[in-house]
């Protein structure tokens, strides 16, 4: 059983016009096996949130804390955060000329289990997670996300997400760039990560269709750098119906 | 044992040729002050398949040099090391040539010669190993219709200094392809040229060098269109690291009036790595005919890209490990070019050894 806290969370970001702030005081809990929704208008800090808890280099925390079962998460370097057990599925996930999938996955896992993996059980295991997420094996001679469209990068995170098997997850946007298949294929990718691993998720979309899929225990809305409702499933719908009007004057 | 003669003019550093080499440190090889020893340190890794010859041999020149040193070797070096395949032959597995032996007291002056008949493939590595202070003039030529992969690997000790012209003669619809790769020594100087002799000849330089401190490697392309409907390719990719190390990339394409139909291009990245380093890249391209198929140039230096690492990282990887993964793949694509899996895991291991030493 894993509990992630977030607690008063400021992030600011430097810009050419000084130093601007964006997250303006985050608090959230979320414990294993849980599933968080947070939907929010477009630059409200949804992706800055995640990017923050990740250690992304270009955010700068200017107050608060994020522990990860007591530890201080805002302390380690972005390898340590992942050992740790957290995992991060970006938005946009970034290409690396020259790295094939195959030596990348394989590096990951190597850097995770604090061991290599065994080569003949790793194939197999390589080619499960590669099938179960209806990609072409021919991926792992690719070069990571180069040339991926933007629903075969979608995939890909969640294949890591099976793989490397965390205890937290934040999903920026899976959703966004998926046809219909691939949205149901890559939603039972993260089912089965939650089934098999107690998995915490941290879902940040902007549409209830996945939710139809994974389901929510809790609803949150984000404007403006923090979280100003929150609620149950029913939550969605109603921002579905109403948009964020109501959020975005106060 | 002879003193280099000084009939030739000693480079001053003014030059265009020599703007930026350190003359300093040529160990007396550009101004004639370095004693030469008697060596003829090329040699034969394994017995060689039938079609192919080994042997020295005195050959005139296949073609001038404006280069001193080039200059001084014809002058003082009458044996050539003649590597030649047969007509016709088709040699599956690579020739190797490596370096039997060394000294950095004395120079050796080397010539070198590899002649393919016409329709005769081959892949040539040459390994340049050891501490040496050496200068060769290294020429190639191709007959019609021939193709070869020439593999020239400057795997030098710390101190060596190497100077050289790699000359490539392209005949009718002969391929040429090159992939020089300068990972070793302390002044690496080389002259990758090419001219081709008739319409359909084709030419790939392919290259990766990675100076570490204090290092300096140069790397002068040039390529004559002197004859219609020739193809060129230059792709060199560098990385540098540490205090000083400084790497200089010249690309001269000439499209002469005659060359309708050229079709070239020529690219040159380099990866700054750690502060105190410096990239030199100079595209140059001339042309005299519009009649052409394309002509390009692109040159881009760049540092370690931040998203690439966090994504690296983010995944568990260490820093270290991320920025290990980052540099095999900028020289992955030239590389891999070279096909033969043991030469390229030692190139990548050595690349790694270098990125650890020079701490970035
Ligand atoms: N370097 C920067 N300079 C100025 N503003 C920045 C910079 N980086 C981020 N921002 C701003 O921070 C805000 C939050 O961005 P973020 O990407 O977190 O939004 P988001 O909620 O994920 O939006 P979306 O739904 O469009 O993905 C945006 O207004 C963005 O323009
Ligand atoms: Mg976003």
């Amino acid at each position: 059983m894993s509990v992630l806290e977030i607690r008063g969370l400021q992030v600011s970001v430097d810009t050419e016009n000084g130093s601007v702030e964006i997250l303006k005081g985050v608090d959230l809990t979320i414990k294993s096996g849980e599933t968080h929704a947070i939907m929010g208008p477009n630059g409200s800090g949804k992706s800055t949130l995640a990017y923050s808890i990740a250690g992304h280099p270009k955010y700068t925390i200017t107050g608060g804390s994020v522990a990860l079962d007591g530890a201080d998460v805002l302390d380690m370097s972005v390898d340590e955060r992942a050992k740790a057990g957290l995992f991060l599925a970006m938005q946009y996930p970034v290409e690396v000329p020259g790295v094939s999938v195959s030596n990348f996955l394989r590096t990951a896992a190597t850097a995770l289990r604090g061991e290599a993996p065994k080569l003949r059980t790793w194939v197999a295991e390589v080619k499960s997670a590669m099938e179960a997420l209806n990609m072409d094996p021919a991926f792992a001679t690719r070069n990571v996300n180069e040339g991926f469209s933007g629903g075969e990068k979608k995939r890909h995170e969640i294949m890591q997400l099976e793989l490397l098997k965390p205890k937290m997850a934040i999903l920026d946007e899976t959703d966004s760039g998926l046809d219909v298949d691939a949205l149901r294929i890559v939603s039972e990718g993260v089912n089965r990560a939650k089934a098999n691993n107690d998995l915490g998720v941290l879902l940040i979309t902007h549409y209830t269709r996945i939710l139809k899929y994974i389901k929510p225990d809790f609803v949150h809305v984000f404007a403006n750098g923090k979280i100003v409702e929150e609620g149950g499933p029913d939550l969605a719908d109603k921002l579905e119906a109403n948009g964020y009007a109501d959020y975005v004057s106060k | 044992m002879s003193v280099l003669t000084t009939n030739y003019l000693t480079p001053t550093g003014r030059e265009e040729a020599w703007r930026f080499t350190p003359l300093k440190r040529m160990r007396g090889l550009h101004d004639g002050s370095a004693i030469v020893g008697d060596r003829n340190s090329l040699v034969t890794k394994t017995g060689l398949p039938k079609g192919v010859s080994f042997s020295r041999e005195a050959l005139s020149p296949l073609a001038v040099s404006d280069d001193v040193i080039i200059e001084r070797i014809r002058g003082e070096a009458f044996d050539v090391a003649h590597l030649s395949i047969d007509a016709h032959a088709e040699i599956r597995e690579p020739i190797f040539l490596t370096r039997s032996a060394g000294a950095l007291d004395t120079a050796e002056l080397s010539r070198v010669r590899i002649s393919l008949g016409s329709h005769a493939i081959a892949t040539i590595i040459v390994e340049n190993i050891g501490e040496t202070l050496l200068a060769e003039d290294l020429e190639i030529s191709l007959s019609p219709g021939s193709s070869l992969t020439f593999v020239s690997l400057q795997e030098f000790d710390a101190k060596s200094v190497y100077t050289a012209r790699h000359h490539a003669v392209v005949d009718k619809d002969a391929t040429f392809k090159s992939i020089t790769v300068t990972v070793g020594g302390d002044v690496v100087r080389i002259l990758p040229t090419v001219e081709f002799t008739a319409p359909g000849a084709s030419a790939e330089l392919l290259g990766v060098y990675f100076a570490t401190t204090g290092q300096f490697f140069e790397h002068r392309m040039h390529v004559d269109h002197a004859v219609p409907n020739a193809k060129s390719r230059v792709n060199f990719k560098g990385a540098l690291a540490g205090r000083d190390a400084h790497t200089v990339w010249i690309g001269d394409v000439l499209i002469r009036a005659v060359a309708e139909g050229t079709d070239t291009y020529e690219l040159n990245r380099n990866l700054l790595l750690t502060d105190g380093a410096r990239a030199d890249s100079v595209p140059n391209l001339e042309i005299e005919t519009g009649e052409i198929v394309g002509a390009g140039h692109a040159s881009t230096t760049g540092r370690f890209d931040d998203e690439q690492l966090f994504y690296l990282m983010s995944r568990g990887i260490t820093l270290e490990n991320a920025r290990r993964l980052v540099v095999r793949g900028f020289f992955n694509e030239i590389i891999t070019e070279i096909g033969n899996e043991e030469v390229q895991e030692r190139l990548m291991e050595r690349i790694d050894g270098e990125l650890e030493r020079a701490g970035a």
